[in-house]
């Protein structure tokens, strides 16, 4: 069995089988499957409360999981907990940091705590306070440091037994701009060593950071993907706002759908709002659609068009489309035109 | 085994890193140092009215005045334990270090005898200033050191148990002064549960006697190592680090 498990994490650092984890009135994750391969740098994406700090606990060991299980680096997170705990680093969303300690000190007691001695041991603490950027620091008391200097110490704990797999929840949240730039260079200048799965609601950190992309809402897996893959969907259809307002009087969002469903190119016809007497449509086509088409139908019908434009998809409408937020999507791509 | 002085070791810098440990060596000294100039007076008094009349009372300076000052050391040490624990896992979770704690390639047990032991340690810090005021009786008397060694061993049992229960209290919350005023009130329930065998002596308040910390302490406050009182002190330990071991698991399911 170990043998078999060994040979697998050559390809799977992490896999993930049916997770879950029910609390007793909720289900915080619900039968999640997935897989991470080897050196890669994985983005776990959803809203607040998707979920994905209950996944990393239970992927830790800090929770058990009700059904399902996972294995990291071959071990299982129940059968094997400790040597799923060797091969972890984990960045909580909060530091866990004891403020009456200073800096190399508690980085020492991490290291002990992971099992380094001797020599060893100073050498990972010099080379994690070298990589984190932390050396000024090494002499300060941990609850004296500012925000971004506590998740540097953090991210060099984590680190500190140099090992397979890192997991990082939210390692961005709360610094300012420059702290967030350095911290995701640091952050994928580790991919190379180690597998990360970091955790976001962010996306232009996904976007910047990560190759792959496991997107959670509710506690159900919406989509596994690459990054690119997912950005090439994006681009795939287009999809075009329109405007328009009746010239006698009211206008039928029935009939205007039917009309322009008959376009040549035209997928799908759906009413979004009204404002008045102006109503607006979603218009989503495939490739080879011509805008003129859809204008001079309009006008032929004997419509006003008042507004016309693309409405084009950036990672963040795939994520609020997945989510299943897409009325905040059409709204905030309506924000962003105005 | 390694793990345990890990841990042992951080809990011991952190008591002494704050003024936690500082102020409880004080006051304990304070209070204890009190307690002995109290008992020496009175043995001194009663030293000097038996020249007095001329009389030879067999004065014992093991039974007049070391018994009794370990029996208010005993006491004493209950109003200090719950200070002692309140901290040991009511701030990790408060400060979500815990999660290091737990994620780590280390036993529930070692997290906890480690920091059972330091609390226990700190406590042993605090008898060393008994054993100062003690050393005044050996340079200018002559007690008899086996009772008073015996004395200490009851008092190190009857502390572990109590500090083996604060642990286990400390594992309930997050917030330190719940953790503190809980373990003091079970501490003084411990301490006075003896009291109903003055009128009553059913098989409930027997067993409610038994279960008073203080009683099983006077065997060893008289130099006397009773097996008995012993094990029950070692049973109240082991008890208390079963329920942390068993709260401390429990946290993963329920938080």
């Amino acid at each position: 069995m170990r043998v078999q498990a060994a040979s697998l994490s050559t390809n799977h650092m992490i896999t993930v089988k049916k997770l879950t984890k029910k609390y007793a009135r909720t289900i915080a994750v619900d039968h999640i499957s997935f897989e991470v391969q080897k050196g890669q740098i994985v983005g776990f994406l959803g809203p607040n409360g998707a979920g994905k700090t209950t996944t990393m606990r239970m992927l830790t060991c800090f929770l058990p999981p009700t059904d399902g299980g996972a294995t990291v680096a071959g071990f299982d997170v129940l059968e094997e907990p400790l040597e799923v705990k060797k091969r972890i680093g984990y960045l909580p969303e909060t530091p866990p940091l004891y403020p009456e300690m200073e800096t190399t000190e508690y980085l020492q007691f991490v290291g002990r705590l992971k099992g380094l001695s001797g020599s060893d041991l100073q050498k990972r603490v010099d080379f994690v306070v070298e990589r984190c950027a932390v050396g000024d620091m090494k002499e300060k008391l941990l609850g004296k440091l500012s925000k971004g200097y506590r998740q540097r110490v953090g991210l060099a704990q984590a680190i500190i037994h140099n090992p397979d797999v890192l997991i990082l929840d939210e390692p961005t949240a709360g610094l300012d701009p420059k702290q967030i730039n350095e911290t995701r260079e640091l952050i994928k200048s580790l991919a190379g060593d180690h597998t990360i799965i970091l955790s976001t609601h962010i996306l232009p950190e996904v976007e910047q950071t990560c190759e792959q992309v496991i997107i959670i809402n509710k506690g159900k897996l919406v989509a596994t993907d690459s990054v690119s893959n997912l950005q090439n969907r994006a681009r795939g259809a287009e999809t075009v706002l329109i405007e328009i307002a009746g010239r006698n009087g009211d206008l039928e969002a029935a009939s205007v759908e039917s009309r322009l469903a008959r376009l040549n190119g035209v997928s799908k016809v759906q009413f979004k709002t009204s404002h008045g007497k102006r109503q607006v449509f979603e218009i989503e086509s495939e490739k080879g659609f011509v805008r003129g088409d859809l204008a001079r139908a309009i006008v032929e019908s004997g419509w006003d068009l008042n507004e016309l434009r693309p409405a084009a998809m950036s990672l963040e409408e795939v994520f609020l489309q997945l989510t299943g937020s897409e009325a905040q999507a059409t709204e905030s791509a309506t924000k962003g035109a105005k | 085994m390694r793990n345990v002085w890990i841990i042992w070791r951080k809990e011991l810098n952190s008591y002494f890193a704050s003024p936690i440990a500082y102020l409880l060596l004080t006051m304990f000294a304070l209070v204890f140092g009190f307690f002995f100039w109290n008992a020496l007076g009175i043995f001194v008094l009663m030293g000097m009215e038996a020249q007095m009349r001329g009389q030879m009372f067999p004065m014992n300076i093991n039974e007049q005045v070391i018994r009794p000052l370990l029996s208010n050391a005993s006491v004493i040490g209950l109003f200090f334990i719950p200070m002692i624990t309140m901290r040991l896992f009511a701030e990790e979770k408060r400060s979500g270090t815990i999660e290091l704690l737990t994620t780590s390639p280390i036993r529930d047990i070692e997290v906890i005898l480690g920091k059972w032991l330091a609390a226990l340690s700190l406590y042993a810090c605090m008898l060393l200033f008994t054993a100062l005021n003690f050393a005044f009786l050996f340079k200018y008397g002559n007690p008899d050191w086996k009772p008073l060694a015996i004395g200490y061993l009851g008092l190190l049992l009857q502390a572990g148990g109590l500090l083996a229960i604060g642990t286990f209290i400390s594992t309930l919350t997050k917030n330190q002064i719940i953790a503190g005023a809980a373990t003091f009130g079970v501490c003084l329930l411990l301490w006075v549960l003896e009291w109903v065998s003055g009128y009553e002596t059913a098989t409930w308040a027997q067993v409610m006697a038994y279960l008073s910390v203080v009683t099983h302490f006077e065997s060893f406050a008289k130099g006397v190592l009773d097996i008995k009182d012993a094990v029950f002190y070692l049973s109240v330990i082991f008890v208390g680090l079963f329920f942390t071991a068993r709260s401390m698991e429990s946290l993963r399911w329920r938080s």
